[in-house]
């Protein structure tokens, strides 16, 4: 069956393009279904209770309790001890057709872009571009500089009628993207990552000897390594609860439904009636990310419905794995390694002492 | 197993996006991508593994044309800057006690993984040649001895076959990431990274070795020194959006002091080393300080991409928007052969 497969599969796909069973592909001859995790932000209240079970189950220290002045959001990103991260973005405009209630009320701008261009100037100047944001607070020297901090208050409630303005808060709990092809395994020189025969891409703690490699070979930027550790670390998709018959902590924790986890086939079904679903009601900004499997990194095995565009959330509009482009690589290496070796015997070849 | 319409829907979000014009928005100015966790010690590698490479081959070649001084600097300094390079890597590492790890697989999709095998290809050779040059005069008559400096040409030959392989594969190491300014600059980098290793093995070969060998060392050096500038220059004109990596800020001001003291040592040797030694050591240094920089600009403008979205999302917005263009003037046609089925 498996060897049907493999010579049946175009070699593009060995490298990069569509992948129908990226488990097989990976040598497993009997296996369950790909499964993977359909994250539904329309219905994510932000609740965090995801990153909560993920640090509870999986054993991941906390990264410091900070506020990073980025509306509800002070976990930052994922990395090394994050591996649900729940995103907030406040929008200056009205969610589908819904009614924000700011008609009769003496209503205001939210500080939305003031605090978005606060929180930028400050990331600009840390050491990591904000990788490190989660371990480490963000300097921003006291009383300086209004960082917009969440208010218990609606946006606005002090200003005047005339600037007044709908709202809408969009929550999304991102996660590592488990890749068909996936840029950290394709690099990781120990064999430490690998894909389990759930088509899930896992770190062998025992194995990972910390080269950092997979740190850079991510397109999506959510495998780190630990500090003090050493190892990398990120979203395992709960291989052991899998292993035990299990679903994942955070899809068992999150009380909207938001995150699902199943088969991945059942799953992409399933995201494309709720797209549909939600067009019909007027929501014509849904849209799926990472459900394509044509897409740079041969679609995800964890997939969005998001309601604005990928980069708004912090995520690339349009990764690709970087393995893709390895061929061409050698090719140039193998030319430039011919020219240094012909430069070498050409040297010697005057015969002038 | 998934109808047409499925289909159609799960590529909703490339297609529901029209070309327009895009305003750049990220989540909070946060970047994209991590940031390489390496420190200095990598751009410090990359110029050792070079100096290496270029000194294995400046070695055979002396060895093989008779020019003693050549062979036994060459050997010597391919193996002291192969033990430095060494030591960076496993120093860099997490968990440096677990280093062995990278010989536990063969990874072809993992250039640090074929890395790991060139480098224990190239460095059997490259130990016996230069342990040959360092014998001790009292063992040098004992049969293991004499053993040692009859393998010392074949050991040598050996690492200069593989000396190539160890000066570009960097370059693949370091574009086969996610980060921008590495990736972007795949087609150049190698030639970068060849033209460094020989520039900066030439320039030590003029610093150790007598102008009357020193020959192919000053050669060698001078076609590097050319071939790092024009590749280094060609890639700043290709780029996109990225350049600006290179251009500005750290990166900028490391490569721009390499191509000063490279442009330096290269007229310096083209005029001046074939006569003078003074000459000669100055060009060199100048040729291993700006192979040296050369490699540090390189890894500060990576570092530098991925700390700022824009070198992550307008590009990739970009080409969705190129994608799609096309596609919507074809949709007529396409649309209605789906139509009945």
């Amino acid at each position: 069956m498996s060897a049907d497969h493999n010579l049946s599969g175009n070699s593009s796909g060995l490298l990069s393009g569509p992948e129908a069973d990226v488990t097989a592909a990976a040598g497993y001859l009997d296996h369950p279904p790909r499964m993977g995790f359909f994250t539904d932000t329309s219905v994510c209240i932000g609740c965090k209770a995801c990153e909560v079970a993920c640090k509870e189950w999986n054993l991941v220290p906390d990264d410091g309790f900070d506020l990073l002045g980025m509306s509800m959001d002070n976990t930052g990103m994922l990395g090394a001890n994050t591996w649900r991260h729940v995103a907030f973005i406040e929008q200056e405009k009205p969610l589908g057709q819904q009614e924000a209630g700011v008609a009769e009320l003496p209503t205001g701008p939210s500080a939305t872009e003031q605090a978005a261009d606060v929180v930028a100037t400050a990331m600009r100047q840390a050491p990591r571009g904000g990788a490190e944001l989660g371990t480490s607070p963000l300097q921003v020297s006291p009383g300086s500089r209004d960082l917009g901090m969440p208010s218990f208050q609606r946006p606005g409630a002090d200003a005047e009628t005339q600037r007044r303005t709908d709202f809408r808060w969009l929550m999304m709990s991102d996660v590592c993207k488990h890749c068909t092809h996936a840029g950290c395994l394709d690099v990781c020189p120990t064999g430490a990552l690998f894909r389990t025969e759930f088509g899930t891409v896992v770190v062998q703690q025992d194995i990972c000897n910390g080269c950092g490699y997979c740190v850079s070979g991510c397109p999506y930027g959510v495998i780190d390594r630990r500090p003090g550790d050493g190892r990398a670390q990120k979203c395992t998709l709960c291989y052991d609860r899998l292993r035990g018959g299990l679903e994942p902590a955070c899809a068992k924790a999150c009380p909207t439904e938001s995150i699902q986890f199943g088969p991945l086939d059942e799953l992409r079904e399933r995201a494309a009636r709720r797209v549909e679903e939600l067009h019909e009601r007027g929501v014509t900004e849904a849209r799926l990310y990472g459900a394509d499997p044509d897409d740079g990194v041969g679609g995800n095995g964890a997939f969005f419905l998001l309601l604005d565009e990928p980069e708004v959330y912090g995520l690339p509009p349009d990764p690709v794995v970087p393995t893709r482009d390895l061929p061409a690589m050698w090719r140039y290496a193998a030319m430039a390694a011919s020219a240094f070796l012909a430069a070498g015997v050409s040297v010697f070849l005057g015969g002038r002492r | 197993m998934m109808n047409t319409r499925t289909k159609s829907l799960l590529r909703q979000s490339r297609t529901d996006v029209t070309a327009r014009e895009f305003p750049f928005r990220s989540y909070y100015g946060r970047a994209v991508l991590k940031p390489p966790v390496w420190k200095w010690e990598i751009p410090a590698y990359l110029f050792a593994g070079g100096l290496s490479a270029g000194s294995a081959v400046l070695a055979a070649g002396a060895d093989l044309t008779g020019r003693p001084a050549l062979r036994r600097a060459g050997r010597v300094s391919a193996l002291t800057a192969l033990v430095a390079g060494a030591y960076f890597l496993v120093a860099d590492l997490g968990r440096p006690e677990r280093f062995h790890h990278m010989l536990r697989v063969a990874k072809p999709t993992s250039p640090m993984s074929v890395g790991t095998w060139i480098l224990a290809a190239y460095g059997p050779g490259v130990g016996v040649a230069a342990a040959s040059e360092l014998l001790p005069a009292a063992l040098r008559r004992t049969l293991p001895g004499r053993l040692l400096r009859l393998l010392s040409r074949p050991a040598g030959l050996s690492g200069a076959v593989i000396a190539p392989g160890v000066a570009s594969y960097t370059a693949v190491l370091l574009s086969q990431t996610a980060v921008p300014a590495w990736h972007e600059a795949h087609p150049e980098l190698p030639f970068v990274f060849t033209g460094s290793a020989a520039a900066s093995a030439g320039g030590l070969g003029m610093v150790l070795v007598p102008l009357s060998e020193a020959g192919p060392a000053r050669q060698f050096a001078m076609l590097g020194a050319a071939a790092e500038l024009a590749a280094s220059r060609l890639m700043e004109q290709r780029l996109g959006l990225v350049r600006q990596a290179y251009t500005t800020g750290k990166a900028h001001r490391l490569r721009q002091w390499a191509q000063r003291l490279t442009v330096a040592g290269l007229i310096g040797t083209a005029v001046a080393a074939r006569r003078s030694q003074a000459a000669a050591v100055t060009s060199g240094l100048a040729l291993l300080a700006g192979s040296l920089l050369q490699r540090l600009g390189i890894f500060e403008a990576g570092v530098a991409s991925t700390k700022d979205p824009r070198y992550v999302v307008v590009p990739q917005r970009q080409r969705v928007a190129d994608e799609q263009q096309p596609a919507s003037r074809a949709a007529g046609p396409s649309g209605n052969e789906h139509g009945p089925s």
